[in-house]
């Protein structure tokens, strides 16, 4: 299980780093890392220098006391400078200059290359891409893919409880609140995946509720539009296509869409072109053929408390299952 | 000299009765519970300016039973007051008749908001601003309820004759709140029922 | 325990006094005893109780954070587990201990008698003692609350959160709100009406500046979570709409008056404990603090601002800039009265000859982590890179620094520090220096690589991590820090029982201190002091040695209690003029009974009683008159 988890991170990721924010590779994400650097620079001086001051006055050297009197007089000057003057000529400089990254980062310069409605739900990222036309728009989920070098404007809302949108290595935190429409933007400097975390405790799988943004230049992002706004096709191979039978058979056409059938239910993500994506469950696990079984016959292992249920299948029906959902390329 | 001596000199002689603990205590109480219904009332402004329709959705109620009732609770802060200076001049029966007074304009004044809630065509659960409206009017009940209670106990104090011309501490204790019950509900009258008629 | 030695050294006891003052023996006293030293007792006690429980429940949870994919717990488990951290750290111990050496020290801070209000105050322990009953009766049913100790909605309204998990946390809070508020109300009058003559504003313990403004913050803020919670109970069992979309309420509702109450309440948690360090450095600094006036200045000032920072919690909300940027800046000013604050202490350090024990030694490791908490909540100020910074690792960092900095250390110098004046004996030094380091080091071994698990994108709240994203080493070290820093504490427990019956004798004044708890004896008389002494400086017995010209008179005064009744004086609230004297009561079994009444009336909200809320109210309505209703004696004098 463990291994799973840390190639489902590492898919997700696309290396074995962590997601630190102190380097960005998007243009909201560069400026808030070097807000960040500069304020912890000044923590960690300021945190060294009174701790030097701290042990001098423990440790410094006193004559010995020749009278048990004792004086009231003396270091108001430390706390004028210390404690007012000093810290008000670094709090006023941090202060404007965090003033100014947060002006220049509120909005993209230049209009957006296109708008991406997330609605977050428990434990998953419904992704939803516009179109002029209704051939056009589709959804998706928990994997984003953005032109390179665009910015892309992000509106955001909820079907449930607070969610939050959080990229650490293109931008801030934003959250997904029910009854609001939040709007966020991010711009990818290089290509690559962006592993993604909620960023609001949001119950049970929380600690599992994971996506990936990827960004890729222009013309891979426009074959990869293409590709996913059009419907799933007929599969060819026979266990494929006994699999789309038990799909929309059972429970999992109730729950989930796959553009082209009958399925058209929309509490679960939408799974049209599920195997373009890398990882299943919202990032919990890798996609392959061995992991799509065992979440589909015990969702409660992986993910306790997910909201999916386990759909009794005989062992057939789930190779055919999964046989067909590894061709929704 | 004993220090009760002195100060009982002191007091007769120069300074003004300073103001007992319990009456701070009570001061404090109220700037408590200002503070709640402040909270109150910034929930329902809040939530009246993130509203997409009109707030209040029904358009403003109605002043039919609401306004009679408002000069209702002002004349128990009359009665109230009479009642309290009455007693500062050794007057106990005014004491007693004012209490009653007032103990009953409470009741009245709870009665008819109890009709007016039964006239309304919605419930806490219709729409927030539907519970916003019984939350802060009930809170306001409430502590109108209580003040009543404390009205009576104090009644059965005057009647008992506990109280005199230099005994009233609880009486003006008991008189300050209910000022104050009374200057809430000028608050909450003014921003939920007279505030939607200046749009 | 009774104790005849002297009141005032050279004095003999007061037999007299002793006969009035001391608590009824049995039930009566246990059950209705107002002597606020007996109060303050349990209040510390109880608090350290909450204390134990909170850590444990962060133990457990540290153990399954130790590596990636741990299946100790289940989610819920986990989330019940941070869900009650909290709330028992944040609520039931931080506040309350500080309550404790408050209602211990006021009336010997100030040469009185007793509170103000002897029997609000044993009311004020009882609601705080029911009320963590009742929210751990939770456990009892297996209903523990687990929507974090923040409760966002909409997760928390019954939708997404059936059962009575949440109903136990909101009606459990309103419950503890009884408690601080009548808390509060007591410390503002007794500071303001019964110190003793000559005792002037200017004169008053640096430690009541902290106590005094946290008492009004919480008369302003409490309400605000009290309305939140109401409404929480509210949507959650009878349909109302103030937190749903769909009926035109909003769950922004829930977060702004949440933290209305909150950031003001981390001030009222932090606030007297500072005021304890700027009260007890100067005993092992050989002067005094530097800078009286500011300091008291400052504190009053963070109070304040403390209610116009709230908005920082909310900076991923979506807000405009304009507000986003305004809450900003005020959270960057208000790191200025904290630094004024800091260099105060280390002025006085610097200047003074220091002594190092160990009281000494936790202020100066409290000094260090305010500054490593303060300036990591600097980082939090920038608003955009909050985005970053916000539920993650890196903020639990920040408030473990500042609330076990500021809190928890100067609540165990304050410990070391009046142990003595308490129990008569000294604290063992040498357990005591194993002590703070073991907590010092642990808690820093534990908590700083916090920090750095945030800035690689750790997520808080979560109850397991991926392999492969860098976190596993991090927190392995957390989770040994925070076992070395349980170590450090039970060794406090272990010093504090075995001092109790081992440790040398402790006279009136065994650090030689400046203040007038130190001129009675150990532990003090019921009646605290054989006269009322006046006041004439700030260091009523540093006075012979110190260049500032003020002159206490000690050893004579008003004895009061002629009548053979308890008494103390009133004076005037800033010059401290003698104005009458006040007549105190005696030990009842109301406040125990009333807490009990409402402890019933909330059990019937929580189980959606009309019949037991009933008879809970009727009985609370009874009750109070009861308490309120004067004595024979009180009917014969004037008032």
């Amino acid at each position: 299980m463990r291994s799973l988890r840390a190639a489902a991170a590492l898919a997700l990721t696309g290396c074995g780093a962590s997601p630190t924010y102190l380097r960005g590779s998007g243009y909201v994400a560069d400026r808030l890392a070097t807000l960040g650097w500069g304020l912890l620079a000044i923590a960690a001086a300021v945190v060294v220098v009174i701790g030097l001051l701290v042990l001098a006055a423990v440790l410094r050297r006193r004559p010995p006391a020749s009278t048990d009197r004792m004086s009231s007089a003396g270091g108001l000057s430390w706390i004028v400078i210390g404690g007012i003057v000093v810290p008000a000529v670094i709090l006023l400089g941090s202060m404007v200059y965090s003033l100014r990254v947060l002006a220049a980062t509120d909005r993209p310069e230049a209009k957006p290359a296109l708008a991406i409605q997330v609605i977050g739900h428990r434990w998953w990222w419904e992704v939803r891409y516009p179109g002029s036309s209704p051939q056009e728009t589709f959804t998706t989920a928990n994997e984003i893919h953005v032109p390179v070098g665009l910015p892309v404007q992000l509106e955001l809302t909820a079907a449930d409880v607070i969610h939050s949108f959080w990229i650490p290595q293109l931008a801030g935190k934003t959250d997904l609140i029910p009854g609001q429409r939040n709007v966020a933007w991010i711009e990818a400097d290089t290509a690559g995946r962006y592993w993604g975390h909620c960023g609001e405790y949001c119950g049970l799988q929380h600690a599992n509720m994971m996506m990936a943004v990827v960004a890729e230049a222009p013309a891979e992002f426009s074959r990869w539009l293409e590709a996913q706004r059009r419907p799933a096709p007929t599969p060819s191979l026979p266990a494929a296509l006994a699999g789309r039978a038990v799909f929309t058979r059972t429970a999992c056409a109730m729950c989930h869409t796959v553009r082209g059938t009958e399925a058209s239910g929309v509490l679960g993500p939408d799974l049209t072109h599920l195997a373009s994506r890398r990882s299943i469950a919202a990032g919990a696990l890798t996609n392959s053929h061995g992991n799509l079984a065992g979440w589909i016959a015990n969702p409660q292992a992986l993910k306790p408390g997910v909201l999916m249920p386990a759909v009794p299948l005989q062992p057939d029906e789930l190779h055919a299952l999964v046989s067909y959902l590894r061709d929704l390329r | 000299m004993t220090v009760a001596t002195a100060a009982a000199q002191l007091r007769r002689l120069e300074y003004p009765r300073a103001r007992s603990p319990g009456f701070w205590g009570m001061m404090l109480l109220i700037a408590t519970e200002g503070a709640l219904f402040a909270y109150l009332l910034f929930s329902y402004f809040y939530l009246g300016s993130m509203a997409a329709g009109p707030w209040p959705p029904d358009g403003p109620p109605s002043l039919r039973l609401v306004l009679p009732n408002t000069l209702l609770l002002l004349a128990s802060s009359g009665t109230m007051y009479w009642a309290e200076a009455g007693v500062k001049r050794g007057a106990v029966g005014r004491l007693r008749i004012g209490l009653v007074a007032t103990a009953l304009l409470g009741l009245v004044f709870l009665s008819v908001q109890g009709v007016e809630y039964s006239n309304k065509p919605f419930t806490p659960a219709t729409s927030a601003y539907a519970s916003l409206f019984y939350v802060i009017t009930g809170f306001h009940g409430a502590h109108v309820a209580v003040g009543v209670l404390m009205m009576a106990t104090i009644a059965i104090r005057a009647f008992l004759g506990h109280f005199g011309r230099n005994r009233h501490d609880a009486v003006t204790n008991v008189a300050w709140y209910w000022h104050f019950v009374d200057v809430v509900w000028l608050c909450v009258f003014s921003s939920l029922y007279v505030a939607p008629y200046l749009g | 325990m009774a104790t005849t030695a002297p009141a005032i050294p050279g004095r003999a006891p007061d037999e007299r006094l002793h006969q009035i003052w001391e608590t009824k023996p049995g039930l009566l006293g246990i059950l209705g005893t107002v002597d606020h030293k007996e109060i303050g007792r349990r209040y510390l006690v109880t608090s350290f109780l909450f204390l134990i429980a909170g850590g444990l429940e962060a133990v457990v949870m540290r153990l399954q954070l130790t590596r990636s994919d741990l299946r100790l717990l289940q989610p819920e488990q986990y989330n019940q587990l941070f869900t009650m951290h909290g709330v028992t750290m944040i609520f039931w111990y931080a506040a309350p201990v500080l309550s404790g050496f408050s209602n211990f020290l006021w009336p010997l801070l100030i040469g009185a008698r007793d509170m103000a209000f002897p029997r609000l105050n044993a009311y004020s322990y009882w609601t705080f003692l029911l009320s963590g009953i009742f929210l751990y009766s939770s456990a009892l049913v297996g209903q523990v609350p687990d929507g974090g100790w923040f409760a966002y909605v909409p997760l928390t309204r019954d939708a997404f959160s059936p059962g009575l998990n949440m109903d136990f946390y909101a009606l459990g809070l309103v419950f503890l709100t009884i408690s601080t508020t009548a808390g509060a109300i007591n410390f503002i009058v007794t500071l303001f009406k019964l110190r003793a003559p000559g005792m002037s504003i200017n004169r008053i313990p640096l430690f009541m500046w902290g106590t005094l403004t946290n008492s009004f913050s919480v008369l302003f803020a409490l309400p605000a979570l009290t309305v939140a919670c109401v409404m929480l109970y509210l949507d959650r069992g009878v349909g109302t709409r103030f937190f749903d979309p769909g009926g035109g309420g909003h769950p922004l509702l829930w977060q702004h008056l949440f933290w209305i109450f909150g950031h003001p309440w981390v001030y009222i948690i932090v606030l007297p404990a500072m005021g304890i360090v700027s009260h007890a450095l100067p005993t092992f600094c050989r002067r005094p603090l530097v800078g009286y006036t500011t300091v008291a200045l400052a504190t009053v000032t963070t109070g304040i601002l403390g209610f116009g920072v709230w908005v920082h919690h909310m900076f991923a909300t979506g807000l405009p800039p304009l507000a986003t940027s305004f809450f900003s800046a005020a959270s960057f000013a208000i790191t200025i009265p904290s630094a004024i604050a800091v260099f105060a202490w280390i002025a006085t350090i610097w200047t003074g000859r220091p002594v190092v024990r160990t009281p000494f030694l936790f202020m100066v490791g409290f000094i260090v982590l305010f500054v490593i908490g303060g300036v990591s909540g600097v980082a939090t100020a920038a608003a955009a890179f909050d985005q970053q910074l916000t539920d993650t690792y890196f903020v639990v960092a920040h408030i473990h620094y500042v609330l076990i900095g500021i809190n928890l250390f100067p609540v165990v110098a304050g410990i070391y520090y009046w142990f003595p004046k308490i129990t008569g004996r000294m604290m063992s030094e040498r357990l005591g220096r194993w002590n703070f380091w073991t907590m010092f080091l642990g808690f820093n071994l534990g908590f700083f690589p916090m920090h750095i698990a945030g800035l690689l994108g750790m997520p808080r709240r979560i109850y397991t991590y991926p392999a492969g994203l860098g976190w596993d080493t991090v927190n392995l070290i957390t989770t040994i820090g925070s076992f070395v820093f349980a170590a450090g504490v039970l060794l406090l427990v272990i010093n504090v029982i075995y001092s109790r019956r081992r440790g040398l004798p402790a006279g009136p004044n065994p650090w030689d201190a400046y203040s007038l708890e130190w001129a009675t004896s150990s532990p003090p008389p019921p009646y605290n002091f054989a006269v009322i002494p006046t006041v004439g400086s700030r260091h009523p017995l540093w006075e012979e040695r110190l260049d500032e010209g003020g002159r206490s008179i000690l050893s004579e005064g008003p004895a009061l209690d002629e009548k053979g009744e308890k008494e103390t004086v009133e004076s005037s609230p800033l010059d401290s003029r003698l104005t009458d004297v006040l007549r105190m009561p005696e030990d009842t079994y109301y406040p125990f009974l009333h807490a009990l009444a409402v402890m019933l009336t909330f059990y019937g909200l929580l189980l959606r009683s009309h019949r037991v809320a009933g008879v809970g109210l009727l009985l609370v309505a009874l009750l109070t008159a009861g308490w309120l209703w004067p004595a024979r004696r009180e009917l014969r004098e004037e008032e």
